[in-house]
């Protein structure tokens, strides 16, 4: 039998493709410099050779535009990957070993939920002053307790399996038991979220850039560029139109494309989420 | 009943208990010295360093700090603004009003627009519907509060000039703001409504009241909407919070006063005890947010009570 993709992960698979291969390109693709500011272009509306027109520094928006796309995925990677190998280490240890272990750490996980994801986030920039990589560790830091939940609920369900118990059975040790045998079998919803969390950690971390806690000028960041337009709305409209749609776009493929994965790693969650 | 909301506040004594220390940790989190940190973007010389450590309590031993920052808690005192010299808890005060303003309006705007459409997807055969409660939902989730808003602001100040941009004051300074926070939760909460009323549609006792003779009208107001109510306050109550949060940005975008831009702006001259205090106060409404609910939760659905 030959399953049928849904339409909406067609749609998010191939812009995302088209994305990252928009991103990898971006300097072969590129008309202009992204950082070369020529004062005397300034505010110039989209024409043939600044086909987005330019910001107030004369530089080319639809080559910055390009750029931030680069910025932005590595952003939301990096941020992911923070948050899951903690997410991954508490989870599994809190799982596997249970009883005061498990409830010591889950409830400093529950303290780190009771603060709202963005909020956790400006704590930690806080602490380590702005900037992107530093919105990258916070971010990534905030996404922590989402993944230590989700692993611990999966290893605490796939550790009364048969097999683990033969693999106690035969001797083998503690870590080999989560690494080989845990681990492997609860991927599947791991993977699913961390999708859909890249997006979700663009969005945040172009909210952060916006602030100017972020991406700091002169980055070819989408959000920050969208700050950089918003004193100009009505002159200079091409300055936070093309940023903020990107940012838009980026971020809906990727969650079209992440819902499509979860429909097939993770049956169940889809369909509490009310999937077809 | 008061026994589950005495368990339940019991049960967030921990979580407030931690919240509280991860605040006052945070200094401490800062590298280097925190005195010093604090008043690098200043300028400040050795003497005012020297200062700022005093008045802080820095030079007192780590518990009795602890100790010190409890005891000011719980009498209000959260310190003073590092450059303003006067006292944070008034600061937030002052602020507060303006952000519970602004997260309850569009929570309201919210619910208003999240449950209409997702009772109409849930309740007509007309596929368009739920074409477009799934398409608001979809956007909703990925769409940048601050781009949507300076769309608003576009459109609505700089072309149309039917409302203000910015700033504070009565209703039509409400609206753009509102509804560019508010959009974000529409369709998480028409999704939800409309899944549990689909989900409860399909009950059996449902198809026994729809035996016994009532009308399609009755069913719905009488057994539906009361159902699909309980997993309708849970949606509300979380995303009320995420609203919360999400004032942030949005009072940024709009030039707004309040407790978002009031943090935003101490994180960025390192004014501590703003940042610790502001951080606090959110937090704590958050956690007094998810209570209210779970205790509504128990009110409606005499089940959660009896567990």
């Amino acid at each position: 039998m030959k399953a049928r993709l849904p339409l909406r992960t067609v749609v998010g698979c191939v812009g995302l493709m088209l994305l990252v291969t928009v991103a990898l390109g971006a300097p072969l693709l590129a008309p202009h410099d992204p950082l070369a500011m020529r004062l005397e272009d300034q505010l110039q509306p989209p024409n043939g050779i600044h086909w987005l027109g330019t910001d107030l520094f004369g530089r080319d928006v639809f080559t910055r535009v390009l750029y931030g796309g680069r910025v932005s995925l590595r952003v939301g990677i990096v941020s992911v990957g923070i948050a899951l190998l903690p997410g991954l280490i508490i989870g599994s240890l809190a799982g596997f070993y249970r009883r005061m272990l498990d409830a010591l750490l889950m409830r400093f996980i529950d303290t780190m939920l009771a603060f709202p994801g963005l909020l956790l986030a400006l704590s930690i920039i806080a602490v380590l002053g702005p900037g992107l990589t530093h919105a990258m560790i916070a971010i990534g830091l905030a996404g922590v307790p989402r993944y230590a939940r989700l692993v611990r609920a999966s290893v605490l369900a796939v550790r009364e399996m048969s097999f683990v118990e033969a693999a106690i059975a035969t001797g083998c040790k503690n870590g080999h038991i989560i690494l080989r045998h845990i681990l492997p079998n609860i991927l599947g919803p791991v993977v699913a979220l961390t999708a859909l969390d890249v997006g979700m950690a663009i969005l945040n971390a172009s909210g952060l850039s916006f602030l100017g806690l972020g991406a700091q000028p002169p980055e070819p960041e989408w959000g920050l560029m969208l700050s950089e337009g918003r004193g100009y709305l009505l002159q200079a409209p091409w300055m936070m139109l093309a940023p903020g749609l990107m940012i838009f776009v980026t971020v809906l493929t990727i969650n079209l494309f992440g819902d499509g994965l979860r429909d097939v790693l993770d049956p169940y969650a889809a369909e509490q989420a009310g999937a077809p | 009943m008061i026994a589950y909301i005495g368990k339940r506040l019991l049960m967030s004594i921990p979580v407030v208990w931690g919240v509280v220390t991860l605040a006052f940790l945070s200094v401490h989190l800062l590298p280097g010295d925190p005195a010093e940190v604090m008043l690098s973007q200043w300028g400040g010389s050795a003497a005012n360093i020297a200062q700022l450590r005093r008045e802080l309590g820095l030079d007192q031993s780590f518990g009795g700090q602890y100790v010190r920052y409890w005891a000011a808690l719980l009498r209000g005192d959260l310190g003073r603004s590092l450059f303003t010299n006067i006292p944070v808890a008034r600061s937030i005060m002052d602020y507060l009003p303006d952000t519970i303003e602004l997260a309850t309006a569009a929570i309201v705007m919210a619910t208003v627009w999240g449950v209409s459409l997702g009772v109409l997807a849930a309740t007509t055969s007309r596929p368009w519907i739920d074409i477009v409660c799934m398409t608001v939902s979809a956007i909703g989730v990925s769409m940048p509060v601050f781009w949507s808003g300076l769309l608003l602001i576009l459109l609505f100040s700089s072309i149309l000039h039917w409302l203000p941009a910015s700033g504070q004051g009565g209703l039509q300074h409400l609206i753009l703001p509102a509804s560019a926070l508010g959009f974000a939760s529409t369709g998480a909460i028409a999704q939800v409504i409309r899944n549990s009323m689909l989900d409860i549609l399909g009950q059996g006792y449902i198809t026994v009241a729809r035996a016994k003779g009532l009308t399609p009208r009755e069913v719905i107001t009488g057994h539906v909407l009361r159902n699909t109510l309980i997993s309708g306050m849970t949606v509300i109550g979380l995303q009320f919070g995420y609203l919360l949060a999400g004032t942030v940005i949005t009072e940024t975008v709009f030039s707004r006063q309040g407790l978002g831009r009031l943090l935003v702006d101490a994180i960025l001259w390192k004014d501590f005890p703003i940042v610790q205090g502001a951080i606090l106060v959110i937090a704590l409404m958050y956690i007094s947010i998810n209570l209210l609910t779970d205790v509504v939760y128990a009110v409606i659905d005499p089940r959660i009570r009896y567990e």
